[in-house]
């Protein structure tokens, strides 16, 4: 039962994040739009639970204020990606062979070829760097993904009997794809979703890394790294605490999608054993 | 010129333990930005003038290192009594690093080009009031002006004037020519520029044989290249958060100047509610300046009162004007109707005092009633946006060119000031020769501006640099960009 | 197979001209004037226009936008707007650091990946198993720039065992620039060689489960030596996929970690460019790395179909 410690193990650490960014809503230890400038850079368990840091703000509240941002860009973006690519992979399966189907696999392949990171940054710098643009950037290299996975799994479904029966039936091809199919992919889409997601906090820490992503006063994991980078070798805990937010949530995520596809795809899960 | 006592201390205990060290003769200089191209005169560029200004290129004159212009290639000039001709007489001797003789005609050709229609120099204003240039003898020219310029002498000192050779214009962007104390060597794109000794140089010959620029824009690398003793010096040094660290070492000293840097939050005057003095005043009196230099410059910079350098004899103390007292903020924003306080943008250039700066700011504006949206700009944005576009509703942004208060006189220009009242002061100030009726027109300009409240007025940005304890020379202050490596040498 | 191969060139051609397009487009929709840019803001708006004129900056979008194609298929990528160098010139430049570093840490991922791959495999459910993939699992989830930030603050401001960033060129000696590729390569190998290790074990351990391993299995072979003998090779098909595609995100993918260790590499070209606005440079690179990716596509797709005709019916 091996799945099982993943999924938990998973669920706890991404739980720890997510339940820490609800609370954030409704309480937080300090006020991070309050600065203390003479405050500043105090170690950990010094007064605030995790320190404080340049501006003298308490590291805790940024980390829960932060994941806010992380996970809200993250799911947003991989929202993105399911509402256009889903659809689009459901068309180019029924459609199989057609010109449809080259297109919209052709259009897929382009996407894949732009280099994510490099057209992120141009998008920014186009409209402005902020997390609506951030969300856009990560969501746009999200649509391929599903929509490949979509289509992949909607053809090994296309030649089954069941829906040949309601193809008999008279049932047109969208309906079969919504009534049949959908369900039937739902759970490599709740996979691949996660995956994704996990994949979207660390873009989004990367693009704000490099001061892309949401603007401030709104706290982001990846800004307060880039904010520690001069400051690692005074203090260290401003790189290492953010550092370790994103390693457990994105470590916690994968587990889950590991912990997941074990559960929902019985085929699969003697292999990760 | 304020080091810190203890690191002067136990840099010298260093030299003298270091005396066994073999006399070294090249130096690597880091510095924060790479230049596009070498051509001073034909960009705005602050990295160009740090490598060739000086060291490169000359002019007819020159800075120094406390910001006094003193003769350069012109070994001496006339002014005619009605202030309008100047006619210099140049150095004998004097070649490019071609080979090619300096005379004249290069000077001729070297103002011309600046003042064309279609010159593209950064700074074409300097040349503005130049009429006519005219070869007097290969030694001798005059400059003719439309009408007196008390400044003209500083103007010619600026990186943007310095005398370049028809004979190699084509090729100055890669391969800069000029008639400095270094030759250009090598450019590794991305990297450094190596440059060398000009053993045929007029003047005193430079100390060191070569000389490497080398290019750290992110301060983590600058700090780790300064530790690793990877690079002699780092001028310009982008964390002062990280000061401390060398100045415990006693490897390095840190070296505090002053620049000419007025670092100003700069409000749009016509947009409203900010069209309205009392609003300004309002946010002058909301901002803690000494909060915002501990924070976002870690201690580093003087606090100014109004656009003007503080070192500079003219200037006039008046941070009095707009101390901090958020009560009295919120009661001016009241007495304009803005009780709820109010919302605009706060659009931020790069540099780390104009996103740390602007992070504090908007905090402290918040505490007052004042909402600010934050967006970070790229500068090229930022020159499109906010410059050209006038659509900002506050900036930050440290106005690096010396002596330019007279930018307030412009109703263009981006914060939109230029009244009638200050343009008369500068035009009084223009015609005037007289350094006592100066020095007091100059401080009526800077109470006009302050009590205006035409900007909010933060610090006067520091020259920070790290050295080895050994070397000696280094520019302390940076009255113009350079990093003037003429007379750098190292201690035995 | 000759009329498949006519049709997915034709289909790359039809890419190639979209991408173009669409890059021009996005690049020149971007606020921001390079004459301004380099002018400063003491800059005379006759003096921007005739910077502006002497760029070749006057002449009309679609008149550039055919200008620049054209001279990208005879191979003349233009020349940068705020280096006044060609463009070819500067990126043949920094291609000699990213093309190392990429190759450098593609060795690096491969070295760790295989033999913990292969190591996992023939130690399947055992704690040498598990241990494998409990580091994957933690170095997918580590930000290759954090793991960098680290390595400077340990092995470059606390050991000086490396410096903390910047190249000192080939012309200085292969090691010193191997030395200074050394902690980028692997910060940008460690994620790599946790996803290339996984997919090392699993389609070692699909093939466990193939026909011919279990006759060679029941041929006598032990299980660790039917592995290597047979599994490892024919394993190879997927991990050489994966390793192709790496090759074109490490090359374009290292823009993060060029910043960190302030490389003059292809990404901080591009970084730069945008923010100073040199737009044919950004143009011309990103045309380059979609052309690359697309061309590594496209004969992955060529050998796959060589080798399964079955393919070929798809498209």
């Amino acid at each position: 039962m091996r799945w099982n410690r993943n999924l938990v193990l998973g669920a706890v650490l991404t739980g720890l994040f997510v339940v820490g960014a609800l609370i954030s809503f409704v309480w937080t230890p300090s006020d991070h739009t309050v600065l203390d400038i003479a405050g500043k850079l105090k170690r950990p368990g010094d007064g605030n639970l995790l320190g404080t840091d340049h501006f003298g703000r308490d590291i805790l509240t940024m980390i829960m204020v932060g994941a806010r941002t992380s996970i809200a860009v993250a799911l947003v973006a991989v929202g993105i990606g399911m509402l256009a690519g889903v659809p689009l992979g459901l068309t180019a399966a029924a459609r199989h062979g057609g010109w449809l189907d080259e297109v919209i696999m052709r259009g897929n392949d382009l996407i894949f070829a732009f280099p994510s990171l490099v057209i992120a940054i141009l998008i920014t710098a186009v409209f402005g760097a902020s997390a609506v643009n951030a969300i856009i950037a990560i969501g746009i290299f999200n649509i391929p993904v599903f929509a490949r996975l979509t289509r992949s799994g909607a053809l090994s479904l296309w030649g089954r009997e069941f829906i040949m029966a309601a193809r008999v039936a008279g049932k047109g091809a969208a309906r079969i794809s919504a009534e049949h199919i959908l369900p039937n992919i739902a759970n490599l889409l709740i996979v691949q979703g996660t995956i994704q997601f996990s994949l979207g906090i660390l873009a989004e820490a990367g693009l704000s890394y490099v001061g892309l992503g949401a603007q401030p006063p709104t706290p982001s994991w990846g800004r307060m790294l880039a904010d520690a980078q001069t400051l690692v070798s005074i203090a260290p805990h401003l790189a290492l605490i953010p550092g370790l937010a994103i390693i457990l949530t994105v470590l916690g995520l994968n587990l889950m999608g590991d912990g997941l596809r074990d559960l929902l795809d019985p085929r699969l899960r003697e292999r990760s054993v | 010129m304020k080091f810190s006592a203890k690191a002067v201390i136990l840099a010298s205990a260093w030299t003298l333990s270091a005396g066994l060290a073999q006399a070294q003769t090249s130096i690597t200089v880091g510095s924060q930005l790479e230049p596009p191209h070498l051509d001073p005169t034909s960009a705005a560029a602050g990295a160009i003038d740090n490598v060739v200004y000086s060291n490169i290129f000359e002019g007819l004159t020159r800075f120094m290192a406390d910001g006094s212009v003193v003769a350069g290639l012109a070994e001496s000039w006339e002014i005619s009594d009605d202030g309008l001709t100047y006619t210099f007489k140049l150095h004998d001797g004097v070649t490019f690093h071609d080979g090619t003789g300096m005379d004249a005609e290069d000077v001729k050709f070297s103002l011309d080009r600046a003042r064309a229609e279609d010159s593209t120099n950064a700074q074409k204003p300097l040349f503005a009031g130049i009429t006519d240039v005219t070869v007097i003898d290969p030694l001798t020219v005059q400059v003719t002006l439309s009408e007196p310029n008390g400044n003209f002498l500083f103007n010619m000192a600026w990186g943007d004037a310095v005398i370049v050779a028809p004979e190699s214009i084509e090729t100055i962007t890669s391969n800069p020519i000029g008639t400095g104390a270094f030759k250009f060597a090598d450019w590794v794109q991305g990297d450094r520029i190596e440059i060398v000794r000009n053993d045929d140089y007029w003047g005193t010959p430079a100390k060191l044989e070569s000389a490497t620029f080398k290019f750290i824009n992110d301060p983590t690398a600058a700090f780790g290249a300064m530790m690793a003793e990877d690079i002699d010096a780092f001028i310009g040094f982008p964390a002062p958060e990280n000061l401390p660290q060398f100045e415990a070492d006693p490897r390095f000293t840190v070296l505090v100047g002053s620049t000419e840097g007025e670092t100003i939050l700069a409000i749009n005057n016509k947009m409203p509610p900010m069209d309205n003095i009392l609003v300004r005043q309002a946010i002058t009196h909301a901002i803690d300046r000494q909060a915002i230099i501990d924070g976002a410059m870690f201690g580093y910079g003087t606090p100014i009162g109004t656009h003007f350098a503080p070192h500079n004899p003219a200037y006039v103390d008046l941070t009095g004007n707009s101390e901090y007292d958020p009560e009295k903020s919120k009661a001016l924003l009241a007495e304009a109707g803005l009780a709820d306080g109010f919302t605009t943008t706060l659009k931020l250039p790069p540099p780390s005092y104009a996103r740390r700066g602007g992070e504090i700011i908007a905090a402290q504006l918040r505490a007052v009633g004042i909402e600010t949206e934050i967006t970070n700009l790229e500068w090229a944005q930022w020159l499109e946006e906010a410059f050209r576009g006038k659509d900002f509703g506050m900036t930050i942004v440290s106005h690096t060119e010396p002596m330019d208060i007279g930018i307030y006189g412009n109703p263009d220009y981006y914060f939109q000031y230029g009244t009638e009242e200050f343009q008369a002061i500068m035009t009084e100030l223009n015609s005037t020769t007289d350094p006592d009726a100066r020095n007091a027109l100059m401080a009526d300009a800077q109470r006009n501006i302050s009590e205006n409240y035409v900007n909010g007025y933060l610090f006067q940005l520091a020259a920070l640099g790290v050295a080895k304890a050994n070397v000696v020379g280094i520019w302390t202050n940076q009255p113009t960009q350079a990093i003037d490596l003429t007379a750098v040498y190292w201690a035995e | 197979m000759f009329r498949y191969a006519l049709r997915r060139l034709s289909s790359l051609i039809i890419s190639l001209a979209v991408a173009s397009l669409v890059i021009f487009l996005v690049v020149e929709v971007a606020p921001g004037d390079p004459a301004s840019y380099m002018l400063g803001i003491n800059a005379q708006p006759d003096t921007v226009a005739a910077l502006r004129a002497e760029l070749g900056l006057d002449v009309p979008r679609y008149q550039r936008y055919f200008d620049w194609v054209s001279g990208l298929m005879r191979l003349d990528f233009g020349t940068s707007y705020t280096y006044r160098t060609p463009v070819a010139e500067m990126i043949s430049d920094r291609m000699r650091v990213s093309l190392p570093l990429a190759v450098y840490a593609l060795t690096l991922s491969t070295l760790i990946a295989f033999p913990a791959g292969i190591y996992a495999a023939s130690r399947r459910g055992k704690a040498g198993d598990t241990a494998v993939i409990g580091l994957s699992q933690l170095g997918v989830a580590v930000p290759n720039f954090w793991f960098a930030m680290m390595m400077v603050l340990v092995f470059a401001i606390n050991l000086r065992w490396f410096s903390a960033g910047g190249f000192p060129g080939w012309e200085k000696g292969f090691w010193g620039g191997m030395k200074a590729l050394t902690l980028p390569a692997i910060s940008l190998a460690l994620p790599q060689a946790a996803i290339l290790a996984r997919v090392m074990r699993s389609s070692l351990l699909d093939m466990l489960d193939e026909d011919f391993m279990r006759t060679a299995r029941a041929k006598g072979l032990s299980r660790r030596h039917a592995l290597w003998k047979h599994g490892v090779r024919n394993a190879l098909i997927p991990v050489l996929t994966i390793l192709g595609l790496q090759f074109s995100f490490l090359l374009a993918g290292g823009i993060i970690i060029e910043q960190v260790f302030f490389l003059p590499g292809l990404g901080r070209l591009v970084f730069q460019s945008i923010s100073q606005r040199d737009l044919i440079v950004v143009e011309s690179v990103v045309m380059l790395l979609v052309f690359a990716v697309i061309c590594v596509n496209f004969l992955v797709d060529l050998a796959y179909a060589a080798v399964d005709p079955r393919l070929r019916t798809r498209t």
